[in-house]
């Protein structure tokens, strides 16, 4: 009986502490909030020190975001890309973040006080080394390389790398985007609807490379100690992407969600988001990173468009290679 | 008067499919505040769908009269096995279909590794006829099973009578199995038609790339990148009407009686080439089983690497399979007649993204989404199966309450004595069919998931694309076989109890 007691009266005591605890919710990209992402590591991390409890929300960001409108759960997002967020900055949903930009370290200047970098890459053709010795030493020789080297990228109606790809092409080739496709369609074996189709052909020995990210390879180093998956790297440049948290103008925990967007700047997570999110961290300098990274070939030239341009660009850019790929 | 068609349950059941299909796309429009304007690469979209999905329907049904015919005229050791395995590639995730159909036809895949050891050319699988070798081999072993389920209701006096009046191979056809078909392949075709047009992914891969852009691929743009509602919701209209007409067609064609009642006796048959048969059914095999090879053979080492998370998805998976399947039978029983079958087909006709979207707004301002997770996923789940389902059940359920409705009349049988005692005895092949396809595609079925994701009840196929976006390729083949296991099990199991004590 009275273990009972105890028990009931734990059971309100605990139900009292659940409620008391403020909950942010954190709406996500599904690869970030699975337990193979970041998220478990971010959610621990951050329940240390905020006494709340963190919540992630997977699923599909903007086009939740934009149904619920103000009426969202959401007080923080992440998992934007830099290529989508005019729409996201138009809806009016965000509220600025308040945070210190100069611990930044990415490869571009980076002045947004809305969305907040916390990890980057940019876009690679990633080959492996026992098949394809001797990689296109630049973009150009890429084009002009022999039709027998297979190629899978993704669609960009349906993929944010897919849409990085083309805006890519419409940067280092500009009028000549569409000649460029056009060079590139016959190594093309197919465009997928995702990443994960890609890379799994590429991994599968279906293709010879695969468009993905520069920082891919890391995971191989790291996670299979295979250093046969490397970025082909071109003195043209790459196309910069970028992942963003961002804090929800209509939050009902703001401090809270000011916390977190500090938080995403601080080392600890800094250091974790690299083999989280197996891309390059946005606030750490190069020393610090994991040792895989560090082995990693940087480009040295980072291309990109602001928002603007890339709202602008994109469906040229889209049907250069459309047009191309169609004949 | 006849109580034993009710209609106050079809109306129901009806109501619902309409209801569940009409009212998202009502408020993906009210949302969108009105339709959008089409522009000229969306009709590039319907002109290659429209095409892709006939030639996909057309093949595959035409590929399975011979297969059904040999299955249906054939006893061998095995047959057992294959019957079944007509369920398996069906149920395949999207993604492992892609990747175990180009390791089997892609350019290092098995077939031109065997050409090129034979010193023949190599073939090349992506444009449109990778789009067709995708959409046969998921549907052809559906043609299958619906044409076999035909061909073993006609009753094997018929064939007794045909072979005891001495009757030509051609005549034999002529009078028993031409009939017959005329009356299952429209359904059939339709019903393939319908899933071919709604088809994205593996269409894009499979195609290489912008050449075999579809309706769907630009419904997920509009609704992903574009936020544009209008245009998502204009295009699903289209998709709809094209289903809607392939429906009406096939209602309009495939009319006919059936051959009556017999004694239920095992067909025996005395006609046909035993060469030409086994030749069509070790094609058959060949082309369902090596893909589905590549799929266990990639899978195996991965089922080591599946944690906890992945076991408890699987649960997960599983209990939405089970709840899909009783929510989809029970759905389809009353509406296993012409005009039900009509309003069944919109649970493909409606892409998923616009059918999750319109779901997600009329959830929303009265729970949170996230909450009710699962039950979304078995009623969606249960909506998509019912096209599949009525396929299955209805002209067997026609025929019996053809062959049974006067004789049950005439013995006062009241309506759960006439479900207990002749519709659902009578119907237990069939039921067993449609009840395990239901169970292996709610278990595979990802669709509408997206906008309704939760992080601690995650199912199987979302594990499957999880891993994947997460590098572990590997693991993904292992959750993947997983998948495959359990769908074909669940496939199986049910299959299985309608088989028992029938000679099929």
């Amino acid at each position: 009986m009275k273990t009972a007691i105890t028990f009931a009266a734990g059971c309100v005591l605990a139900s009292g502490a659940l409620a008391d605890t403020p909950v942010l919710t954190v709406y996500a990209a599904d690869y970030i909030a699975s337990e193979w992402g970041p998220g478990p590591k971010i959610e621990e991390m951050f329940e240390e020190t905020c006494g709340c409890d963190l919540q992630f929300s997977p699923g599909d960001l903007m086009p939740r975001l934009l149904l619920e409108g103000g009426r969202t759960e959401a007080d923080v997002v992440m998992g934007l890309n830099s290529d989508v967020t005019k729409k996201a900055r138009e809806s009016g949903l965000f509220a600025p973040h308040g945070v210190d930009l100069s611990p930044l370290t990415l490869p571009v200047a980076w002045e947004d006080d809305i969305f907040l970098p916390y990890d980057y890459s940019a876009t690679a053709f990633i080959y492996d080394t026992t098949r394809l010795p001797n990689p296109p030493e630049s973009f150009e020789a890429l084009l002009e390389a022999d039709d027998d080297i297979s190629i899978v990228i993704q669609d960009p109606r349906s993929s944010i790398s897919g849409l990085a790809t083309v805006l890519w092409v419409e940067k280092v080739f500009g009028d000549r985007a569409q000649e460029a496709w056009g060079k590139l369609a016959p190594k093309i074996l197919t465009s997928t609807k995702t990443w994960s189709e890609s890379y799994g052909l590429f991994t599968d020995g279906e293709a010879d490379m695969v468009m993905s990210y520069v920082a891919s390879p890391a995971y191989h180093i790291i996670a299979e100690g295979d250093r046969t998956k490397k970025a082909a790297i071109f003195p043209e440049g790459h196309y910069f992407m970028v992942q963003l948290a961002a804090k929800i103008a209509s939050t009902d925990q703001p401090e809270l969600a000011d916390d977190f967007m500090q938080f995403v700047l601080s080392e600890p997570f800094q250091t974790m988001i690299a083999t989280g999110d197996w891309s390059f961290p946005a606030a750490l300098p190069q020393e610090k990173w994991p040792e895989g990274f560090k082995e990693l070939q940087i480009p040295e030239t980072v291309l990109f468009y602001s928002e603007d341009e890339a709202a602008d660009l994109r469906d040229k850019a889209i049907e250069a290679w459309r047009a191309a790929l169609s004949q | 008067m006849t109580i034993w068609q009710g209609r106050g349950p079809a109306v129901v059941a009806g109501l619902a499919v309409a209801g569940l299909t009409l009212g998202p796309v009502a408020a993906v429009l009210w949302r969108a505040e009105g339709l959008g304007a089409p522009g000229p690469a969306d009709w590039l979209a319907v002109r290659f769908t429209l095409m892709q999905a006939l030639l996909s329907a057309g093949l595959s049904v035409l590929l399975a009269i011979p297969v059904a015919r040999a299955l249906a005229r054939r006893r061998f050791r095995g047959r057992g096995a294959l019957v079944a395995l007509m369920g398996a590639p069906f149920i395949l995730p999207v993604i492992v279909a892609v990747l175990g159909l180009l390791s089997v036809f892609g350019r290092s895949g098995v077939l031109n590794d065997g050409l090129g050891l034979l010193g023949l050319p190599s073939v090349k699988i992506y444009g449109l006829q990778g789009v067709l070798v995708a959409h046969v081999f998921y549907n052809l072993p559906l043609a299958v099973r619906l044409l076999l389920q035909a061909w073993l209701a006609i009753p094997s006096e018929r064939f007794r009578l045909a072979a005891s009046l001495g009757l030509t191979p051609m005549a034999m056809f002529r009078t028993l199995e031409w009939p017959m078909l005329l009356r299952i392949v429209p359904g059939a075709f339709a019903v393939i038609f319908v899933i071919c047009l709604s088809s994205f992914a593996v269409a894009l891969a499979l195609g290489g790339g912008p050449r075999a852009t579809t309706v769907e691929l630009a419904i997920y743009q509009a609704v992903r990148f574009d936020f544009d509602l209008g245009r998502a919701a204009l295009l699903s209209v289209i998709q709809l009407v094209l289903a809607l007409c392939a429906g009406l067609v096939a209602l309009k064609l495939g009319t006919g009686a059936g051959f009556g009642a017999g004694l239920d006796r095992a067909q025996q048959r005395w006609d046909g080439s035993a060469v030409l048969d086994a030749a069509w059914l070790a094609l058959a095999a060949l082309f369902l089983m090596l893909p589905l090879g590549m799929v266990v053979l990639k899978g195996l080492p991965g089922l080591a690497l599946l944690g906890a998370g992945t076991w408890q998805a699987a649960g997960n998976s599983i209990a939405v399979a089970l709840a899909s399947t009783v929510l989809c039978i029970g759905w389809a029983l009353p509406l296993a007649t012409r005009r039900g079958e009509m309003i069944g087909i919109l649970g493909i006709a409606l892409s998923p993204l616009v059918l999750g979207t319109g779901l997600f707004l009329i959830v929303r301002p009265f729970v949170n989404p996230l909450s009710v997770a699962l039950p979304v996923t078995v009623l969606v789940n249960a909506l998509v199966s019912l096209p599949f389902a009525l396929r299955i059940l209805r002209p067997e359920a026609e025929a019996v309450r053809h062959d049974y409705a006067r004789l049950s009349q005439a013995l006062g049988l009241t309506p759960l004595a006439w479900l207990r005692l002749v519709l659902l005895p009578r119907l237990r092949r069939p039921l067993g069919f449609a009840a395990g396809l239901t169970a292996a595609l709610s278990m595979g079925d990802l669709g509408v998931i997206a906008l309704f994701a939760d992080p601690d009840r995650a199912t199987l196929p979302l594990q499957v694309y999880r891993l994947m976006g997460a590098y572990r390729m590997e693991a993904a083949s292992g959750a993947a076989l997983l998948l495959l296991v359990l769908s074909f099990g669940a496939f199986w199991i049910f299959d299985r109890g309608g088989r028992v004590n029938v000679d099929a």
